[in-house]
């Protein structure tokens, strides 16, 4: 929110009932933007495999087909390179695509229309025509997909500029995120979690509701040790920080929502009252968001660090089908809690006297 | 056709050769840089396909641009100026030699992934056909596209989903230096349109009149019927695949040389009936086209550097969404990306 609008907002007399909020599902919120801004602008229409009358691979799309007709809720073949570039090219046109990707592991026969098409047409060009186009599509692991769907590369997008890319962990940012994304003149890729899908929350109703892209928040306050994560892995960092206030640790938890703008203004500030950072996040760490956090922290937060900066990922290796081997996999709250444990410096067994 | 409107595509085609041969030249002196595919001999193929394509249709091509950037009516100064990387090319200095690029002509790019260009540009037919408008998307493919992936996923959408499209592809019998024949298990690539239910057509491509035909034809076709086709141009380039390739590794100077004699220009020149002094009047004129266009890419500015990062977005939102970006961000974004002002727009 602007400045402005926040002025104009509470220069206003409070005169009628602010919008309320409704507590449904993060699959649901999404839903909900779809539909609003398909209500809102004739120019959008949603393009994937399975989005009709199968309503979605994870339903996230399901009653739209019915309410907006195949023409909006547009069902395509098992073809994500064409669709996907179909809608770059239908974007340039004037058409504000949203495309789903069943889950994020299929984006990689598409990638080429992402990364040397959605993201370098404005700029090839010269500024001259763009490619609003929004892909969104879940990440995430833990239901035994093994290998070839249980991936979180989506830093890999956030590596490119002429990307946006926005993670949202809670209800409310999806749909927010999504409806911004929407709106947005430039490529999104509005990366969701399978997970996540299921958690409910409050979600306003006010159809000019968005989530700003580019601004992280802080979900948790705490004066100890700022954990920094996005999509799942804020779920996880609540959790932990909800176990480490038994032991009276006091974590902040920031929620980056955006990784291309990413902001790290808030995560700066945060480390600066903490003097420690852990940085978590669902998919490999090397090479990933939280080599790129612990390298601007570096700089940023150089004078404010009192240790360096702790990171947690999935381990290392494909994922396996095994359930034992998948936990042992996955930067479960386990791993989160014993490394925001390294990061402040302190054993279990040496009590947890901080002050 | 009318003889006076060939005559005008007889010089189009002539600018098109002397530009290239000119670009090659700049090229040579380093005045121009990249990767730079030249056409010549492809000059009938490229006019006249353009002929019947109206002004509200789209065109979308390969990297093998020059040609059909001035043929769909952009200055060969803004061409010129491009490829010499100047504030005043048609992309601002940002593209170059392959991404030559006309919105306003709804001339929506030179693409330089091969087959990339595909899903694009079926992107822009289902555009029209989601709006209703009775336009079509002309696109231009290598013959060495047709391999890829996007081709088969691109007319597969066009299929099931009646776009109005004219897939065009330009047979010049090489890939780089790979034939048709090695490259394609069915080469003669408009049969392939008939996996798609769709129609294609193969045509000489060296010849003017019967390429505006065909061409007509599936463009009527497409807009009146959404009815999506393949056009196969059999044709040639004389030149290598880029200025960096001789063009002699893989091809026999008599295959050449046989190609020659059917140059479409002169074979154009004899059918209009031109005398030595007219063909060499037109040349001339071409010449001091081309010549005034380098001297304007010459006089153009470079872009300034602390524009670097304009156009890299394009939301008005950008600065602001990107200004918490700052602290911490490595050396030298800052001063380009953040400070620069250059997120959004000039």
């Amino acid at each position: 929110m602007t400045d402005t609008a926040t002025e104009q907002r509470t220069a206003e007399p409070e005169q009628q009932e602010p919008a309320r909020d409704a507590v449904i599902t993060y699959r649901e919120a999404l839903r909900e933007a779809m539909r609003e801004e398909l209500e809102r602008d004739e120019r959008v229409f949603l393009v994937g495999e399975e989005i009709g009358v199968f309503e979605g691979s994870y339903k996230v799309t399901a009653g739209l087909f019915d309410r907006f007709g195949p023409k909006r809720v547009r069902e395509a073949p098992i073809s994500e390179e064409g669709f996907t570039g179909l809608a770059v090219g239908a974007a340039m046109m004037g058409l504000r695509p949203v495309v789903e990707i069943m889950t994020l592991n299929f984006i990689l026969v598409a990638i080429d229309q992402v990364i040397n098409h959605a993201a370098k047409v404005r700029y090839m060009f010269g500024g001259e025509v763009g490619a609003p186009i929004v892909i969104r599509t879940p990440n995430g692991a833990g239901n035994q997909l093994t290998a070839q769907h249980s991936q979180s590369f989506e830093q890999w997008f956030a590596h490119v500029p002429g990307m946006k890319v926005v993670a949202p962990a809670t209800p409310a940012d999806a749909k927010g995120l999504l409806k911004a994304a929407i709106r947005d003149d430039d490529p999104v890729l509005v990366v969701e979690n399978l997970v996540a899908y299921k958690l409910k929350g409050e979600v306003p109703t006010d159809p000019d509701f968005t989530v700003p892209i580019g601004q992280a928040q802080v979900l948790r306050e705490g004066s100890d040790l700022t954990i920094v994560a996005h999509s799942y892995a804020t779920q996880r960092a609540l959790s932990v920080a909800e176990r480490l206030a038994e032991d009276e640790i006091s974590a902040e938890v920031v929620d980056l929502r955006s990784l291309r703008p990413l902001d790290m203004e808030t995560v700066a500030k945060s480390v600066a009252k903490t003097n420690r950072a852990l940085c978590v996040e669902e998919g490999w760490p090397s090479y990933g968001t939280t080599a790129e956090l612990a390298a601007r922290i570096g700089e940023a937060s150089f004078d404010d660090l009192d240790a360096p900066v702790g990171r947690v990922g999935m381990a290392e290796v494909p994922m396996p089908y095994s359930k034992p081997l998948e936990n042992a996999a996955l930067p479960h709250e386990d791993k989160v809690h014993a490394a925001a444990l390294a990061t402040l410096g302190e054993r279990p067994e040496g009590g947890w006297q901080r002050k | 056709m009318d003889e006076g409107r060939l005559r005008e595509l007889y010089e189009m085609m002539v600018l098109i050769r002397v530009f290239e041969e000119e670009t090659e030249r700049q090229y040579k002196k380093a005045r121009i840089g990249g990767y730079c595919h030249l056409a010549s001999g492809q000059e009938a193929a490229t006019v006249g396909v353009l002929e019947p394509l109206s002004d509200d249709d789209v065109l979308f091509t390969s990297y093998r641009d020059h040609g059909f950037a001035l043929a769909r009516g952009v200055s060969p100064e803004a061409v010129m100026a491009e490829l010499f990387g100047r504030c005043d090319g048609c992309a601002r200095g940002r593209g170059g030699s392959m991404h030559l690029a006309d919105p306003d002509r709804n001339y929506l790019g030179g693409w330089g992934i091969v087959g990339g260009q595909l899903p694009l540009a079926t992107g822009a037919a289902f555009a029209l056909a989601q709006r209703d408008e009775p336009h079509a998307v002309l696109v231009e493919l290598g013959e060495g596209a047709v391999n890829m992936g996007a081709w088969h996923e691109s007319l597969n959408l066009a299929g099931i989903w009646e776009l109005p499209i004219v897939y065009l592809v330009m047979n010049n019998v090489y890939g780089m230096g790979t034939s048709v024949d090695k490259a394609s298990a069915e080469p003669e690539v408009f049969r392939r349109a008939a996996a798609y239910r769709m129609r294609g057509e193969r045509v000489d491509g060296q010849d003017l009149e019967g390429i505006v035909g065909a061409a007509d034809e599936l463009l009527r076709e497409a807009r009146d019927e959404r009815r999506p086709s393949v056009l196969e141009l059999m044709t040639y380039r004389f030149r290598g695949h880029s200025v960096a390739d001789a063009g002699k590794a893989y091809r026999s100077e008599d295959e050449i040389a046989g190609w020659k004699e059917r140059d479409p220009i002169p074979t154009l020149a004899a059918r209009l009936g031109l005398s030595d002094d007219e063909v060499a009047e037109v040349e001339r004129q071409m010449v001091e086209r081309v010549d005034e266009a380098v001297r304007f890419a010459e006089d153009s500015e470079f872009p300034p550097v602390d524009g670097l990062a304009r156009h890299v977005y394009g939301d008005p939102d950008s600065p602001r969404q990107f200004e918490r970006m700052a602290p911490g961000s490595p050396f030298g974004e800052r001063e380009l990306v953040l400070e620069g002002g250059g997120l959004g727009h000039d």
